[in-house]
């Protein structure tokens, strides 16, 4: 093989223009009309380092490697290929756990590797890869249980929960700190040090995300992207290498503003949403200060559609529910008719609807509906005494007047789409038991307020036969 | 402090305010493919996972960087094609 391929200058220069593409790419993502064009290049220079990397002249045994990229290879384009757009929250947080071992991985394995020696910097890059690692390994399986409903999605909470959490965080520091400085204090050798330490990581990634409920799931999905590409970042200071460094803070930076948004549009910090166990005690008591009043009244299918029809302008809500009953075909099936009817369609978008950022949104796409269709609160709530008919499917917390009127609820405070303000509103719900975070809503008792109990998609799917019939 | 301690620093804070730059203007309705691909973005490690994996080292070392190897190719391939197949789905009538 060439020499100048293989060399340091080659190599590095490649690895320059990796980060380019992954920078064009990000940059191309802001866009629906680029953004797929942007994922592209991005993998290109995922590719390229790839490449590079493989060719360079201090790799010199590839039998493994290679069973283990196609194996890898294998699994991951598989999963890909076949996963469900609603069960999308479940696969990335999968992914992204295995972006967290593998980092751990890569830290370990530098770390045992008695020919390399490394200076206290990258002992202490050791450290933070390792856990940091560790913790998304572990909280991304359990947000994965937690999403795909093989753990319960309530929040766990427990008696002493901080103090076991703070106990473990100072744990990993002793061993962190001792494995940088190697006293010899702690009586255990550097093997069992590491083997300690990624105990510790993945019992810390456990207890962080225990206490989070399935609502607030966008939150910590979103802030174990952020650690996935931290984790990456650090093992760039084990190894020396600026592309896992630049990539790693792109994506933590990513998830960090992401999680943010998300925390924003409950109006919660991350502290509490981290630590308050949201939805895990009953908020009955937050009701005090305004009883809720009135009647549910409940609606059938043939009414629903007359008003329907008669409307000039339909807003869709919606939520985790239509998710739940893959409603979102009929949905677009119904707005098109809605449509040829002449009346206008749009879509009130939660930041926080679903189980991941921007989960509604993805749903809506695959059944075909148009993204400009698609519009966020602070755009819809300025017009909505002009919607004839608000359809909330499946969404509960993120209309619930209480967060603009109780004073003493839990969510009050939060920025919500003002489905109470339309003129009318159809609410698409099982049966009266309260959302995730068991809250009592209020819209359901409003004088403009129709129950269309049933199943989402067996609901919408029967005024799309009146339509048509 | 060795100067390349401070190269690889000096690289890291300004990939972190040139990450926030580029994220700030990504619009909600991309959310879940801005954070799959950036997920795959993060299986970078893979570049350490092959070196690990592929030197001369000690077998603990070739073991654990092999692991990471498949991982990480699962992280990078699954999360580029499944970001392109979401991507693929937002379409403007």
């Amino acid at each position: 093989m060439n020499m100048f391929f293989q060399s340091e200058l080659f190599v590095n220069l490649s690895y320059i223009l990796a980060s380019i593409l992954f920078i064009f790419g990000l940059k191309m993502l802001s866009s629906p009309e680029t953004a797929q064009r942007g994922n592209l290049i991005s993998a290109l220079g995922m590719l390229l380092a790839i490449i590079v990397t493989l060719m360079g002249n201090n790799i010199i045994s590839y039998q493994w490697l290679t069973i283990a990229l196609i194996a890898g290879a294998i699994v991951g384009a598989s999963a890909a290929s076949f996963v469900k757009m609603t069960t999308m929250p479940e696969l990335v947080a999968l992914f992204n756990g295995f972006g967290g071992i593998a980092s751990l991985l890569v830290g370990s394995a530098e770390f045992l590797n008695i020919t390399s020696a490394l200076n206290a910097i990258a002992l202490t890059a050791v450290f933070f890869t390792v856990l940091i690692g560790g913790v998304t390994f572990t909280g991304s399986l359990l947000a994965f249980g937690k999403l795909s409903e093989i753990i319960n999605g309530k929040p766990f909470l427990y008696f002493g929960q901080r103090t076991v959490l703070t106990i473990f965080i100072v744990l990993s520091f002793i061993l962190g700190i001792e494995i940088v400085i190697d006293s010899g204090l702690l009586g255990i050798s550097r093997f069992y040090l590491l083997v300690s330490l990624i105990i510790s990581a993945l019992i810390l990634g456990v207890l962080l995300t225990a206490p989070i409920g399935g609502a607030d799931m966008p939150v910590i999905i979103a802030l174990l992207n952020s650690y996935s590409g931290v984790a990456a970042a650090a093992a760039g200071f084990v190894i020396n290498n600026n592309v896992l460094i630049v990539a790693g803070s792109l994506v933590g930076a990513s998830g960090l503003i992401l999680t943010n948004i998300m925390c924003k549009a409950m109006n919660r910090s991350l502290m509490n949403v981290l630590f308050g166990g949201f939805g895990a005690v009953s908020s009955s008591e937050g009701n005090k200060s305004g009883e809720i009043q009135g009647e549910v009244k409940p609606i059938n299918a043939s009414d629903a559609y007359l008003i329907l029809e008669a409307a000039n302008s339909v807003l869709f809500v919606p939520g985790y529910g239509m998710a739940v009953s893959q409603a979102q075909h009929s949905v677009r099936e119904l707005g098109e008719l809605l449509e040829e009817n002449g009346c206008e369609v749009n879509y009130g978008i939660h930041p926080v609807a679903g189980r991941m950022p921007g989960h509604m949104n993805v749903l809506l796409a695959e059944a075909n509906v148009s993204y400009d269709l698609l519009v966020e609160p602070d755009d819809v709530n300025p017009i909505m005494d002009t919607v004839d008919v608000c359809v909330v499917i499946g969404a509960n917390d993120v209309v619930n007047p209480d967060a603009r009127e109780n004073e003493g609820s839990p969510i009050y405070g939060m920025p919500v789409i003002e489905a109470d303000r339309a003129k009318t509103v159809f609410i698409l719900k099982r049966s009266m038991a309260s959302g995730f975070a068991g809250i009592d809503n209020p819209l359901f008792l409003k004088e403009n307020s129709r129950m269309l109990f049933g199943d989402a998609k067996e609901s919408i799917s029967t005024l799309v036969s009146e339509f048509k019939s | 402090m060795d100067s390349l301690f401070i190269m690889l620093l000096f690289v890291l804070i300004l990939a972190i305010f040139l990450g926030f730059e580029l994220i700030n203007k990504v619009p909600s309705t991309l959310h879940t493919p801005l954070m799959s691909g950036a997920n795959a973005i993060s299986g970078i490690t893979i570049v350490g996972a092959i070196l690990s994996s592929g030197s001369d080292s000690v077998l603990l070392t070739t073991i654990l960087g092999t692991g990471a190897v498949f991982f990480a190719t699962i992280n990078v391939v699954g999360g580029y094609l499944v970001t392109n197949r979401m991507l693929g789905m937002f379409k403007k009538k």
